[in-house]
């Protein structure tokens, strides 16, 4: 594995991948897993359940305003009407940003995180610098993240300390009239739903 | 000895910077997914509820030491043997020694898309009205949990609002310490960032919490 340093990954990776294959081992001996559940756990958070889903929500809001509503008002029932639905997002919650308003979510307790629509959370959202500096400097994270709000911005913290999972739905980017919900989708990064990034501008490099 | 969560990390002073991670990037060793499945798996079979693994993970004592999945797995190691399902020889040898617990919910691949897609709902009916309204000032309790508490130590007799009440949830400080569900109503609850952080923070900065109404009283 090409090692990427994590201010937060410790141990050591080869006792801890024999310490794995150990508990792997006994609980398939016990008969308490099976081998081919954890495949098709480990696929369906690699390739089906991801921040594609959060994205096709969010275009969905920018074009429809019935399903924008709905989102607001229910945002579990809305976004299960996509499709979406089920563990670590079973109690949903949408926060729109306006132009005064800027939402972001953090977990400080553990790392919760709405699965159904964000996928498996990223190193950084589960990191101790993100989940002691959100609540308290959330200016200072975002500019981690090379994001610089005007001064008047509300900046509103959602430490997710119980079941209910937020999702930001991040303002329109400007110069987007004329765009299909596929294309706004392709805007929507996975940070801009968590708060600490902003939608791509369209004809963007990426 | 009392009761000591170490992952209760908002508004520590850490200095550290956030390293931001490309969309794609989901894994960094080999080990992780499978530490994510198996504990994903051993979950399904309802040996044990969500708010007893995140209770058995915050009380690691290296906890912040490990990665996120490091935690993960000592946490799984810890609650296979506090309920009896694997014993520690079993664990170090890597093999099974002793009988496995007979009558156990196992999850089958045809089942997994089905069960993540339902999830483990906590809300629960309503038995009683709620004891706030929402726009009513609230002072969060002050006295630390000697358990698992989901009430950050930030927040700990600090005067908010309730802004939304959020229906009856499963109470994790109970179900953490099997004492049953014991359904309670939660709020998100929005504080000042000065009220939290002291006169310095920016008037524009606002932090809300969901709160169960046991950690709130009414403010005179």
């Amino acid at each position: 594995m090409s090692h990427t340093h994590h201010p937060d990954e410790g141990g050591e990776p080869a006792e801890t991948d024999l310490r794995v294959r150990a508990l792997r081992t006994v609980l398939e001996q016990k008969g308490y897993v099976d081998p081919a559940a954890l495949d098709v756990l480990i696929d369906t958070y690699e390739t089906k359940i991801g921040p594609r889903n959060g994205a096709r929500v969010v275009a969905r809001a920018w074009v429809d305003a019935a399903f924008r509503k709905w989102l607001l008002e229910d945002a579990t029932a809305a976004i299960a009407s996509l499709g979406y639905s089920g563990r670590q997002g079973e109690h949903m919650v949408a926060l729109e940003n306006t132009e005064s308003l800027h939402n972001l979510v953090v977990c400080t307790l553990c790392s919760c995180y709405p699965w159904p629509v964000l996928g498996l959370p990223p190193t950084w959202y589960k990191s101790a610098p993100y989940r002691a500096r959100a609540v308290k400097d959330p200016r200072g994270v975002l500019a981690d993240f090379g994001v610089t709000l005007a001064d008047a911005t509300e900046i509103r913290v959602w430490d997710s300390t119980a079941e209910v999972r937020y999702l930001v739905i991040p303002r329109r980017p400007a110069r987007t009239a004329g765009m299909t919900e596929e294309q706004l989708a392709a805007l929507v990064t996975r940070d801009s739903m968590i708060g600490t990034g902003l939608p791509r501008a369209p004809g963007g490099d990426r | 000895m009392s009761y000591q969560s170490r992952a209760d990390l908002g508004g520590q002073d850490l200095r550290e910077r956030v390293v931001p991670e490309p969309e794609g990037e989901l894994f960094h060793a080999p080990w992780e997914p499978q530490a994510l499945a198996l504990t994903l798996a051993m979950g399904a079979t309802g040996a044990w509820n969500l708010d007893m693994a995140r209770s058995a993970r915050e009380t690691l004592p290296d906890y912040r030491a490990l990665s996120y999945y490091q935690v993960w797995l000592g946490g799984l190691e810890r609650l296979l043997i506090e309920h009896g399902l694997a014993a520690a020889d079993e664990i170090a040898a890597g093999r099974m020694l002793h009988p496995p617990r007979p009558g156990l919910r196992v999850l089958q691949a045809v089942d997994v898309s089905g069960a993540l897609a339902k999830g483990s709902p906590t809300q629960r009916p309503a038995a009683t009205p709620p004891r706030f309204a929402a726009g009513q000032e609230v002072r969060t309790r002050a006295a630390v949990a000697e358990h698992h508490t989901r009430l950050p130590g930030y927040a700990r007799g600090k005067i908010g609002r309730v802004e939304q009440i959020r229906g009856v949830h499963v109470f994790a400080d109970a179900n953490a310490q099997r004492l049953g569900e014991q359904p309670q109503w939660l709020y998100s609850v929005v504080f000042s960032a000065r009220e939290l952080w002291g006169a310095a923070a920016a008037p524009s900065h606002r932090v809300s919490i969901d709160a169960w109404e046991p950690y709130l009283e009414p403010v005179a």
